[in-house]
């Protein structure tokens, strides 16, 4: 393998791959959420009938909720935990690794994991029962507690998806050369201004990264909220699960997957732009 | 300052737990069947210990094929990727090329769109190609999700490796073929088997794409999800269980890896 081919050569296989896999089934989404029926012709069909959906409202609704409260709760958390390893003088390793582990989970298993907790016999009422603070199992799941539902479901997000937070803003700290820090001290900065004005621009990247990754994979929610709420509590994603599925209205669910892709984006762009590292800046 | 250590130590112990105990409550859940989920109060250690109650979940007929087809599924998911990907990111590693800069920005570009959900429009295509509902199908999806991931995380690998030493293969004869094979291919085994490791985890745990693009031929998770509503509380911990375990040995596995996939290092 030689010559001027070769790297062309060694990407194509993933380049087509990625071709058929994702950029087709992209335009097949588009294409399909703005057909018209059977008939050709493009409209609106699809997204009227859509936001007509009873659901539509309390879905876009829940949706933002449970991101914007999420994500930030997210990135501060992960960096005090960063910040707290930084700190760490031994067992660094097993520290990170053991709040890495729901890197590993899956929205679904998490949501399990905090159903054995929060439902009617849990944990959650059996600790609170033995300390003598309520009388009777609760119910925190139901149609009835919506805000507690949503509590539940921010909780399981906040224990499964803050670990990848996590690893991007350490994997961001390593390449942070310790002198400024160390430069700084030494000129009086106290640790809370060398945090506010060195390590924080200079990790401007991997929050940005961190952030993208979230936003989108939190637009995505799925299997976590269905393992909490059922259908108490429906989200963007679980309603274009139960168009395409139990309604076989692909062009509904099509509808609902525009509209995710084009939060994301939307989401994406945004962090893009706010959080571009300054002119000058080292990379 | 001892004060503030301890502070410190027990804030760390705080978030450790954290993390651990709610895996070990939904142990328990798993563990002790119909009579113990409906106790109250719990207690936080299992009453009748015994392996019995997930036994008997992995001896549910369908529960073991679901296991086994999200195994088979995994493993192409993670063959495709290494096939596709570790090229891939030798030659973003070692080649300056025009069209690199485009090429990396289709695989940043797939981090910005839900891509699971592009198994909606998958769905019809799937049907006519005879895909619809199979194991190989679910792991295409699963390998466009992972492929990504396994391009960044070979490019970082291969870039670790001092160029020095294959060139000084070449110097001695060996063909470039030969000298990546001999030289190279050595030393980024490790890392390599950290990309297909995580390519096996995303796949094992994706649900939302496997529940679209199967019907009978279920992944773990895809089964799991669908008999969510109508399956008793003590099954329905068996499997978050039988979910969680695998993807905990695994992330120990890769531990060293986790920081090269996220494409900050090499941007």
């Amino acid at each position: 393998m030689r010559g001027r081919f070769a790297p062309y050569l060694l990407i194509a296989p993933s380049v087509l791959f990625l071709g058929a896999l994702f950029l087709l089934p992209l335009v097949q989404t588009i294409a399909l959420a703005f057909q018209e029926g059977s008939a050709p012709g493009f409209g609106l069909g699809n997204f009227a009938r859509m936001a007509d959906d009873l659901n539509f409202q309390d879905a876009v609704r829940n949706t933002f909720r449970i991101v914007l409260i999420v994500v930030p709760l997210q990135l501060s958390l992960a960096l005090v935990m960063a910040l707290m390893l930084g700190h760490l003088r031994r067992g660094r390793d097993i520290v990170l690794w053991i709040w890495s582990i729901p890197l590993g989970i899956s929205d679904l298993a998490a949501g399990l994991v905090w159903l054995a907790l929060l439902n009617d016999r849990g944990f959650l009422n059996s600790g609170l029962f033995r300390l003598g603070l309520i009388a009777a199992p609760q119910s925190y799941l139901t149609y009835e507690t919506p805000g507690a539902l949503l509590g539940a479901i921010v909780l399981a997000e906040l224990w499964r998806a803050t670990a990848i937070v996590l690893v991007i803003i350490v994997a961001g700290l390593q390449l942070i050369p310790k002198e400024y820090g160390e430069a700084a001290s030494v000129f009086g900065a106290s640790p809370w201004s060398i945090f506010r004005r060195i390590t924080l621009p200079l990790l401007k990247p991997s929050i940005q990264t961190a952030l993208i990754l979230r936003t989108v994979l939190a637009f995505e929610m799925f299997g976590i909220v269905l393992a909490l709420g059922g259908r108490n509590i429906p989200v963007l994603v679980s309603e274009a699960y139960n168009w395409q599925y139990a309604n076989q209205d692909y062009g509904v669910a099509a509808a609902y997957a525009v509209v995710v892709m084009a939060l994301s984006l939307a989401a994406t762009l945004v962090y893009l732009r706010v959080l571009r590292p300054a002119r000058g800046q080292m990379p | 300052m001892t004060v503030r250590r301890g502070i410190f130590l027990s804030g760390v112990v705080v978030l450790c737990a954290w993390t651990l105990v709610p895996i070990w409550l939904l142990a328990i859940g798993a563990v002790s069947g119909r009579a113990g989920v409906s106790a109250w109060p719990k207690s936080l250690f299992p009453s009748s210990a015994g392996l019995d109650v997930l036994a008997a979940f992995l001896r549910i007929d369908e529960v073991w094929r679901a296991t086994l087809t999200s195994v088979e599924v995994a493993l192409m998911c993670m063959a495709i990727c290494l096939a596709l990907g570790a090229p891939a990111g030798y030659a973003l590693a070692r080649y300056s090329f025009r069209g690199a800069t485009t090429y990396r920005l289709l695989i940043l570009l797939t981090r910005a769109f839900p891509v699971g959900i592009l198994a909606l429009p998958l769905t019809v295509g799937f049907i006519r190609l005879g895909l619809y509902d199979t194991a190989f199908g679910v792991a295409l999806m699963h390998a466009a999700l992972a492929l990504p991931f396994a391009v960044l995380v070979s490019a970082s690998l291969f870039q670790a490796i001092p160029r020095e030493l294959e060139e000084a293969a070449w110097v001695f004869g060996c063909s470039r073929l030969r000298a990546f094979t001999r030289v190279v291919l050595p030393i980024a085994l490790p890392g390599i088997a950290a990309t297909a490791i995580f390519a096996f985890v995303i796949s094992w745990n994706e649900v939302f794409a496997a529940s679209v693009l199967t019907v009978r031929h279920r992944t773990l998770a895809a089964y799991l999800l669908a008999v969510l509503s109508e399956s008793p509380l003590h099954v329905q911990f068996a499997g978050g269980f039988v979910l969680i375990v695998p993807a905990i040995l695994f992330i120990f596995l890769v531990r060293r890896h986790l920081f090269s996939m996220w494409g900050i290092a090499n941007r």
